[in-house]
């Protein structure tokens, strides 16, 4: 418990302090805006409450995209990663390009892409995936590069090949690794989701964050940013708990 | 492979028939190597090395650290070509097909951490095509004999050094590889594991006829393990000495290690690994 007690303590008091400044209009004034366009946390607390069957609804939707994006991420992430690994061409034809992909601006694209495949979850998965799979394939290749060196020559004296070595050695040592990419990539998911959304959309929270945001309920927006967080810390910690499960030797440092 | 006859117990004619027939089949097995130099760019590395091994002998290597043991062994394995001389193993000379009549025992144990003891110890019977569960029938058997009953179901990060290199080892011998390269197996032990350890593959050594190659910086084990024992020059490396143990493997190693003889070669190979000509 006592670890909990630093930083929820931090928390308790910024939102003291934020409390206190919306009420006073401290900030409004400083900022020399609306009042109401700076919410208290009670006031975001109040509308998460209120709009709580909204949110949930939106929520849903853009939790379902999260999740089937962050899959869809994951698979072709680590397809690339092994590909890259064990095919010296491969790494030279996809790897720059893979790269090159971070570089594109999601939201430019996103709209594009809407127009392309419409309304429905196909653009959303395809920004997610986009924003999603680079720290797990960068990831998976550096795990993948760093087996032991003796480890390989050990397994060739057993006279394994290529593959079964990729199976029996390089695949369980570089799992951490592919991990720690995955929980960055899922953290960035919700991010791709809310872009995916804004692009064009009926639904999921970011669809409620732009249409709160033109009504000039910044209560609301903030409240489906707190659901949101919410969704990307819930499925960070169901990761770390299936990585808990899956590599339960110490990894090498 | 033969079951081993040792000379002193190999007692009835037939026996020494028998054995005296899968040598002359057996003519081309074990270890020859000849005139073997290697360098790394222009780093030299190995600078005239020969020698042969039979089954059923062990041949130690001592030398000073960096001296180019492990390289030596590497070549041995097939791992790589020398960059002259030739090496055959089994008769065969072609590196890949080296590869199939060795088993490497490396220095550190390198048991993969995700498996378990028994399943790191069926390694190599794995890789040869085995299923998971006929591999490890094949390998618990050994488990009590190596003293490692019990831990079977173990994580590597659960045993002691000890028992991890005993592991190894034994993922190297169900290799089923006439050749067995050890590179400084117990390097890493205290001296009392070492000593057990050493008495128990004297055993092992005595039960089947393996070539074996052993390399340590330890001149003591090299003594009481090996039939012969090759003193190697600092880098690179030459023989500078070969000695021969009186009473390799012996069953009392404390008698053994402590005898007038074997004090006088200890003294001898420590003259030489301290630079003096012989």
């Amino acid at each position: 418990m006592r670890r909990f007690l630093a930083p929820a303590l931090v928390v308790v008091a910024l939102l003291g302090l934020w409390e206190l400044a919306a009420r006073w209009d401290v900030l409004a004034d400083l900022l020399n805006i609306e009042d109401f366009l700076v919410p208290a946390p009670s006031q975001i607390a109040e509308a998460l409450w209120e709009d709580r069957s909204l949110l949930a609804d939106d929520a849903w939707v853009t939790l379902q995209e999260v999740v089937l994006g962050f899959l869809l991420a994951a698979a072709i992430g680590i397809a690339f990663a092994y590909l890259i690994h064990l095919s010296e061409t491969a790494r030279r034809a996809i790897y720059p390009l893979l790269v090159g992909s971070q570089t594109i601006p999601i939201i430019a694209i996103a709209p594009i892409l809407v127009v392309w495949f419409g309304y429905d979850l196909g653009p959303k998965l395809a920004i997610i995936a986009l924003v999603c799979f680079f720290p797990i394939t960068v990831n998976t290749i550096d795990g993948l590069r760093s087996v032991d060196p003796d480890l390989r020559k050990m397994m060739r004296t057993m006279g394994a090949g290529r593959l079964q070595t990729l199976w029996r050695v390089e695949a369980p040592w570089a799992l951490p690794y592919t991990f720690s990419g995955a929980k960055i990539a899922i953290a960035v998911a919700v991010i791709g989701a809310v872009f995916g959304e804004w692009a064009g959309s009926n639904e999921g929270l970011g669809h409620l964050m732009i249409s709160a945001q033109s009504q000039l309920l910044t209560a609301r927006v903030f409240a489906a940013i707190v659901v949101l967080s919410a969704i990307a810390i819930c499925l960070f910690a169901l990761l770390t708990l299936l990585e808990r499960r899956v590599v339960t030797w110490k990894a090498a440092s | 492979m033969l079951t081993r006859l040792r000379e002193d117990a190999a007692t009835t004619p037939e026996q020494r028939e028998a054995e005296d027939a899968w040598r002359a089949e057996h003519r081309d097995a074990g270890v020859r190597i000849a005139g073997v130099r290697h360098s790394f760019g222009d780093l030299n590395v190995l600078d005239g090395i020969d020698l042969e091994a039979r089954p059923g002998q062990v041949i130690g290597m001592v030398g000073p650290s960096g001296c180019g043991k492990t390289t030596l062994l590497e070549l041995v394995a097939g791992l790589r070509d020398p960059s002259d001389g030739t090496i055959s193993v089994e008769g065969e000379a072609d590196a890949e097909r080296r590869l199939l009549g060795c088993a490497y025992m490396p220095q550190r144990d390198l048991l993969l951490p995700w498996q378990r003891a028994i399943d790191n110890a069926a390694l190599a019977l794995r890789v040869a095509g085995a299923s998971r569960q006929d591999a490890r029938r094949q390998v618990s058997g050994h488990f009590e004999r190596l003293g490692l009953g019990g831990f079977e179901e173990s994580r590597p990060d659960e045993l002691s050094g000890g028992m991890r290199q005993r592991v190894a080892f034994l993922r190297t011998l169900m290799a089923g590889r006439p050749v067995l390269l050890l590179d400084e197996p117990f390097a890493s032990l205290d001296a009392i594991t070492r000593a057990e350890l050493q008495g128990w593959l004297a055993e092992v050594l005595a039960e089947d006829l393996h070539t074996v190659l052993l390399v340590t910086h330890d001149v003591e084990e090299a003594l009481y393990l090996s039939d012969r024992v090759l003193v190697l020059t600092p880098r690179p490396a030459r023989i500078a000495a070969e000695l021969e143990p009186p009473e390799p493997r012996a069953s009392d190693r404390a008698a053994a290690v402590s005898s007038p003889a074997f004090t006088e070669l200890r003294q001898r190979a420590l003259r030489v690994l301290g630079g003096e000509a012989e």
